[in-house]
């Protein structure tokens, strides 16, 4: 038993279960927003970054680790909902590639921005646990606490926007505004402040990966910490369909078990090549996504 | 009661509405009927703040709802029943009547409880999605959806749209029973005038965007001129 759970098969899904727990909640983070307003938002890595750097900076002034994750999450909130009301609210109703554009630049900004505030010189966070793997026998299991940690936080997470979305009478409003905006207005439901929140759901979906992620002692916090990541996470979306919180968030998890494999047993370059494979064959067998109905919505 | 005061609708260079002036009473029903492309929809759709007007106002007893944002005109007790019925087929039955309710002041459970009473197959239905429903239940439940936030103003868009003589006059049946026992007033937007008259206490025709007729619904329906050549009812 003891050889089966050290084993390289078991380490290597272990290991794949907790980068696709991350890329999964990239991918959910996208449909959130995508669901609500219709757009791509390329700066997903990047607003959460920011926000990141406001909460955890607060590290280095000596504030307790968690009082640091809440700001980071407050600040997330914020940043969605200025984004969503200042840049984005303009371009409903535009041309699609519009919105593509201008997330590309936002992206672009932050980055830049956090650049000169902050340096690229990556600052390492402090795991909340222990980021050495448990052991059995004297070989390591492929799963440490904070590994486990973060695999329980995704699934926190992603539970707790399934239960708002189905069981809340906000979540019924949230829904209804991205379904049939105009049905929604005639119904007293404020549309606009139901895109707004969509996009501080998603950006604090985003906060909780990127803090995940910038714990990570090899990564630490950089601007560019999310650009990979994001990568990864917006194939889990394309592929799992943008329509579908629950496509996403599998699709990230197996990506993440997939890509490990390849990684070990092929080798690391190949996994970028890997996983654009799997995206240009998903659009081309699927191009709705996997897991989204393939009837046309009406919306 | 809705008061529409000297309304002027334009998209683009088309006029949709010219200078129309009308009154809908409390609790009585309010036919506007009218050709395809006569104004009825923009009508409605002005009244719920969809559509800007270019002037005019639209009123709501005493309050000016001109230039309100459709939600807060829902709000305010105004329930619109869009044409083409607008129940999302994504959800439940049960689902669009609690988006329904998200304004109304009484318990969910109660409103749940009225509208099951007053369409028993929506009640057999709630757990289904609104897909699934046949035309004439889709329309049950738009209506349902809109009455359980107990609106003082009902505005109903082509309810016989695409539904069997029967279920039509199960439907006005409905509309008359609601207005005869509440203080609902009824906007009553249909193409199918002779239905709509059964009903309807007042009627106003629309043509091309002015109102050619306004009068009691028996006035109207005795109209040779205006039967002939706007209602298309020729015998």
């Amino acid at each position: 038993m003891d050889g089966f759970l050290t084993s390289r098969v078991v380490t290597d899904i272990l290991g794949g279960l907790t980068n696709g727990a991350i890329y999964g909640l990239v991918a959910l983070s996208l449909v959130l927003v995508w669901r609500a307003t219709r757009v791509l938002n390329f700066a997903q890595g990047a607003m959460p970054m920011f926000a990141t750097y406001l909460g955890m900076g607060l590290l280095s002034y000596s504030w307790p680790y968690w009082v640091c994750v809440g700001v980071s999450l407050v600040a997330a909130f914020a940043i969605g909902a200025v984004t969503e009301r200042v840049l984005v609210r303009p371009l409903y109703g535009k041309p699609e590639i519009n919105p593509i554009v201008v997330m590309v630049g936002y992206l672009i900004i932050l980055e830049a921005f956090a650049a000169a505030i902050w340096s690229t010189t990556p600052r390492s966070l402090p795991a909340p646990f222990s980021p050495i793997d448990w052991r059995l026998g004297g070989q390591p299991v492929g799963l440490s606490p904070f590994s486990l940690f973060e695999v329980v936080t995704a699934l926190a997470v992603m539970g707790a926007i399934v239960v708002l979305f189905r069981y809340t009478r906000l979540g019924l409003q949230l829904r209804a505004s991205a379904l049939a905006p105009e049905v929604s207005r005639l119904l007293g439901v404020r549309v606009g402040r139901m895109l707004t929140l969509g996009w501080m759901l998603s950006t604090a979906v985003g906060a909780v990966t990127a803090i995940l992620v910038a714990s990570n002692f090899f990564t630490g916090l950089t601007p560019q910490l999310m650009d990979g990541i994001f990568a990864f996470g917006f194939i889990a979306a394309a592929v799992g369909g943008l329509d579908s919180p629950v496509g996403a968030v599998t699709s990230g998890i197996a990506l993440g078990v997939v890509l490990q494999f390849v990684g070990d047993y092929l080798n690391s370059n190949a996994i970028i090549l890997v996983a654009l494979a799997i995206l240009i064959v998903s659009l081309m067998v699927r191009p709705n996504g996997l897991l989204t109905r393939s009837a046309a919505r009406r919306v | 009661m809705i008061g529409v005061d000297r309304l002027t609708v334009t998209f683009g260079a088309v006029r949709a509405l010219r200078e129309v002036t009308l009154r809908a009473e409390t609790g009585q029903i309010t036919a506007v009927l009218g050709a395809n492309g006569a104004g009825k929809t923009t009508l409605l759709r002005t009244i719920s703040g969809l559509v800007t007007p270019r002037s005019g106002t639209v009123s709501l007893d005493e309050r000016v709802l001109t230039r309100l944002k459709p939600e807060e005109i829902a709000r305010l007790g105004v329930g619109h029943v869009p044409e083409g019925r607008g129940v999302i087929a994504e959800f439940t039955v049960e689902e669009n009547l609690r988006l329904g309710a998200i304004v109304a002041k009484v318990p969910l459970e109660e409103g749940l409880a009225q509208q099951y009473e007053a369409f028993p197959v929506l009640g057999q239905r709630r757990k289904q999605h609104a897909a699934k429903l046949s035309g004439g239940e889709r329309q049950m439940l738009a209506m349902a959806r809109a009455l359980i936030a107990r609106p003082s103003v009902l505005l109903l868009d082509e309810p016989s749209l695409g539904l069997a003589p029967l279920v039509t006059a199960q439907l006005m049946a409905t509309v008359a029973e609601l207005c005869a026992t509440s203080d609902l007033t009824v906007v009553l937007v249909e193409q199918n005038a002779s239905s709509a008259l059964r009903i309807a206490h007042h009627a106003v025709v629309l043509n091309v965007g002015s109102v050619v007729a306004d009068a009691s619904a028996a006035e109207v329906a005795a109209d040779e001129r205006l039967r002939q050549y706007y209602l298309g009812m020729v015998e």
